[in-house]
Parts: C-alpha cells; sequence; structure tokens
C-alpha cells in the first residue's frame, strides 16, 4: 500500500484574504514506512492530514492510495485531543471504526476487547472515559485505529497535550504496537525528538505557505527506545533539523516584525 | 475542613437556612411586627394547607395543573427537540426556518393566549397549546444550538471513520447536543409554570392559577399563600427530577470539554 501527495496546494478563503497553507507538498510513502512530518506550529501539517484523509479538499493537486486490498479502510485518524466521544464507553469508542462499517456486535467488541489487553485498558473497557486520564483516552484513540485495520495510519500529534513522562510511554507503546502490525504511519509532530525517536524519515516542513524543506531519512536501528535519543546520530540529527526550524521561525518572526513597523 | 469531611452538612445547612427563614416569619408575625392581613403567620398557611388537603381542594387543581402542564410540554418539547436538531444539523432548513423562529420567539407567549382562545375555543386545549408553544420555542432554540456547539472533531472523527448519515445522527450528533437539549428542557419546564399559571388566572374554574386568583378575588389570605408555595414546590420537584435525568443520561457533561475551546 502506497500513498502518494502530487503536487498538494491549499489555498484558505480568496480574494485579498487569501491565505496560502500549503504550497506543492510531494511525497510519497514506503510500504511499511513510519513517516513523521515535523514543523512549527502553523506550518499546515495539520492541514495536510487533513487531506490525505480525505477530510479536506485540497487547492491543488491530489492524493493517490495505490495497491488498495479493499479488505479495510485506506486510512485511520488519531486526532490531537477530544477525539475520543465522552458519550460512549471506552469498548464502543475503540469499536467505532468497526461498527460503523457494520461489523457485528460479538465481533466488535472481541477484537476491540483483545486490543484493550495490547494497551493496559482491559479492566476499563465499560468506564466512561472522563474517568480516565488524558494519557489513557489517547491510548483509546490509538486501539480506535488499529482496530480498525486501516491500510494508512494518520496521526496528528497524538502526544501533544501529554505531559512530557506519560508522552514517553506512549512513544513507547506506539513503537511496540506499530512493530508488530508493520502499518504504513505518517506522524504528525512539531517535536523533534519524537519526530526522529519515531520516524523511519522526516519528513520538515517550514511556514506560511507550508512547504517541504528538508527530507531526512533516520538511519537508526531498531527496535528503538529512549536510549537512543543520547546517541551521536539522533544528536546531530537533532542540531541539523533544529537549524533549519531556527532560521525558518527566526526569518518569520523578522517577518512579522517588518509588518508590525 | 469541616464541610469537606462531612457530607451531612450539605444537607443540614440549607435545610436549616430554609427553616431559619419560616421561624423568623413565625417570630415576627406572633410578635406583631407584621401585618397580618398581607402576612399571615407559616403555621395558618400550614393549617390552610391541611383543610384544603382534607377537602380535596389541593388535589383538584394540582392534579389539572400537572396535566395542562405536562399535556403542554410533550406537546410542544418533543417537535421542538426534533427540528431543532434538524436545525442544527442542516444549514438550508436552518436558513429557512430561522426568520420565523427568530420572529416569533421573543412573542410574550401570555400575548398570545387570546388568540389562541379564538382558535381553540376556551377549554383544555388551548391552555395546553400556550404551554406548549412556550416550550416549544425555547427547546428548538436550545436543541439548535447544541448541535452547532458539537467540537468540529467529532464529526471529523465521524467521517474518518466512515459514519453514515443515519449513524452520525445518531451516534455523534444526538449524544453530543443533550446536554444542551436538557437545558432547553429546563428553561421550558420553567416557563410553562409561568404559563399555565398566568392562563389559570384569565381563564379557568381549577388549577394552582385559578387557586390563587380566586384566593385574592376573596381575600383568602392564606390560601392564597398555600398557592403560592405549590408553585415553588413544583418548580423544586421538576429541577430535582431534570437533574436526575441529566446525570443519568449525559453523566459525562461537565468533565470533559464538550466544545472547542479554542
Amino acid at each position: 500500500m502506497k500513498l502518494e501527495c502530487r503536487h498538494i496546494s491549499k489555498i484558505f478563503g480568496n480574494g485579498v484574504k487569501a491565505i496560502p497553507a500549503l504550497d506543492n507538498i510531494c511525497f510519497e510513502t514506503r510500504e511499511g514506512e513510519f513517516l513523521s512530518i515535523l514543523g512549527p506550529s502553523g506550518c499546515g501539517k495539520s492541514t495536510l492530514l487533513r487531506i490525505i484523509a480525505g477530510l479536506l479538499e485540497p487547492s491543488e493537486g491530489e492524493v493517490v492510495y495505490s495497491g488498495h486490498s479493499a479488505a479495510g479502510p485506506l486510512n485511520s485518524m488519531v486526532f490531537q485531543e477530544h477525539g475520543v466521544f465522552p458519550w460512549m464507553n471506552v469498548i464502543d469508542n475503540v469499536a467505532f471504526g468497526l461498527e460503523m462499517r457494520g461489523v457485528s456486535r460479538k465481533e466488535r467488541y472481541e477484537r476491540s476487547l483483545d486490543f484493550l489487553k495490547r494497551v493496559g485498558l482491559a479492566q476499563y473497557a465499560r468506564r466512561n472515559p472522563h474517568e480516565l486520564s488524558v494519557g489513557m483516552r489517547q491510548r483509546i484513540a490509538i486501539a480506535r485505529a488499529f482496530v480498525n485495520n486501516p491500510e494508512i495510519l494518520l496521526m496528528d500529534e497524538p502526544f501533544g497535550s501529554l505531559d512530557a513522562q506519560t508522552r514517553l510511554i506512549l512513544q513507547d507503546e506506539l513503537l511496540k504496537i506499530w512493530s508488530e502490525h508493520k502499518k504504513t504511519v505518517v506522524f504528525v509532530t512539531h517535536d523533534i525528538d519524537e519526530a526522529i525517536l519515531l520516524g523511519d524519515r522526516v519528513l520538515v516542513m517550514t511556514s506560511v505557505p507550508g512547504r517541504i524543506r528538508e527530507v531526512m531519512t533516520v538511519d537508526i536501528e531498531r527496535p528503538r527506545d529512549l536510549q537512543v535519543e543520547s546517541t551521536r546520530m539522533f544528536v546531530d540529527m537533532r542540531i541539523k533539523i533544529w537549524n533549519i526550524i531556527r532560521s525558518e521561525v527566526e526569518q518569520s518572526m523578522m517577518g512579522d516584525r517588518h509588518d508590525a513597523e | 475542613m469541616m464541610l469537606n469531611s462531612d457530607r451531612i452538612w450539605y444537607i443540614l445547612l440549607p435545610l436549616g437556612s430554609l427553616a431559619g427563614i419560616l421561624l423568623l416569619w413565625e417570630l415576627c408575625g406572633r410578635l406583631g411586627l407584621l401585618n397580618p392581613l398581607f402576612f399571615p403567620v407559616p403555621s395558618l398557611i400550614a393549617a390552610a394547607f391541611v383543610t384544603m388537603l382534607m377537602e380535596g381542594e389541593i388535589q383538584a387543581n394540582l392534579s389539572i395543573t400537572l396535566m395542562r402542564v405536562f399535556a403542554g410540554f410533550l406537546i410542544g418539547t418533543i417537535p421542538g427537540i426534533i427540528i431543532g436538531l434538524i436545525m442544527g444539523a442542516s444549514e438550508r432548513t436552518r436558513l429557512i426556518l430561522d426568520p420565523i423562529v427568530a420572529a416569533i420567539y421573543p412573542i410574550p407567549k401570555l400575548a398570545i393566549f387570546p388568540l389562541l382562545m379564538i382558535i381553540f375555543g376556551i377549554g383544555e386545549f388551548s391552555k395546553i397549546m400556550a404551554i406548549a408553544i412556550g416550550c416549544f420555542f425555547l427547546v428548538l432554540i436550545n436543541s439548535m444550538a447544541g448541535v452547532r456547539n458539537i467540537n468540529k472533531v467529532y464529526f471529523e472523527v465521524a467521517k474518518n471513520y466512515g459514519a453514515n448519515k443515519r449513524q452520525l445522527f445518531t451516534r455523534v450528533i444526538l449524544p453530543a447536543s443533550l446536554p444542551m437539549v436538557f437545558t432547553g428542557i429546563r428553561l421550558a419546564l420553567g416557563t410553562s409554570l409561568i404559563v399555565v399559571v398566568g392562563v389559570e388566572f384569565v381563564s379557568a374554574n381549577y388549577g394552582i392559577g385559578a387557586l390563587i386568583w380566586n384566593a385574592w378575588e376573596t381575600f383568602e389570605i392564606e390560601k392564597l399563600y398555600v398557592g403560592i408555595f405549590l408553585c415553588a414546590a413544583l418548580g423544586i420537584l421538576f429541577t430535582v427530577v431534570l437533574k436526575r435525568a441529566e446525570a443519568y443520561l449525559t453523566p459525562w457533561f461537565g468533565h470533559m470539554a464538550h466544545r472547542d475551546q479554542e
């Protein structure tokens, strides 16, 4: 299963108020790849993900999925936060995609419960999300996406609202689940370390309009855990990415200053 | 802290303040500080209540008022919820119906009661319809707002996970807007009490409004107070029942962000 973005541009609004959000985005994923899309806030990376998901129409260009086996849905998305329905209990949330596709109650509960066990939430299956922590709710969102068995998983800063410790634990869990299922993942984040730690490649974006500035391959062996973050290769990469992003952010801030004058 | 450790105070303090006010009232009355023509002491009002209860006067008036309120409430609320949800979900429907709603909603419902009597006659149905109309618009407006305030991300989840229109409605729109639907229902019940008393003032032989009005005309001041207290009791009863239903049906509300916080 391959995902290809061909010359995608997106402009919000029209006339003088038009805001260019994305400009000529081209890339393709490889089979079973974990692709990180990294960029500062406002660079349009969430917009790009929504276009890939089919939730937004691009102004130009197209998204092509090739080699679809038609067994499951094309893509399933893990949303930033508030993506878990508060009016459904945990297992109904996880089973949501299966329910929408008409899978019988018995089967969807079995499959969902399996996955809840996998993320350590089986004993909370009948609880309501508001009784759980934010980290647990993001586990529910991740379980919901994996259970849906999509060709490609799309993740929109799923750990953005978590505290540092919980974030580390969930990154680790995500890597383990992913290594078992070998799904193609497109993971959007503004966290440099997260992008490198998780990704096979890191696609660095810059803002206004969002463009791909650099595509970097992460040559760090898997399985990875937190310890790789202190290796030479990781640190070099972090500095390189930081320099790209910093110059970009500084430029845009200078631009703001000029605008203000 | 005493208040945090001992839940009994949560019951005792509010009850105590209520009892305190009644006691103060009784004392002032007995000491001659209050004119008994306007402010009879609570014990006299209670005695009147007991007499009316024995003679069946309370039951006769209360039952007819409750019947009017519930009939009007149901007739108004059910279509109010349905049309409100549809207006919230469908922009086209909203564009067509919104001006009509905006024009009729601000009219005090008592103002159209004479018109309703002309149309439906002076029997029960005009009274019930006045209450129904009052409920209808309140529930409609709040249900519509409930749908429009749903966090955009819930729609995105539904779409991304393949919900069709029916599934989107039953699994997302309906439950997500429920807290606001309840707000509408709470306001509607409050309004139906106001409207029922109003219409019973002008055109009823029985009912709490009629009881109060007759008491005023015959200057039976204790009965008048009994009527007022019955209204208060009904208001409290509605509130308590609704709170229970709300806690049961929307247990998440207040715990999790329901709307966009951006």
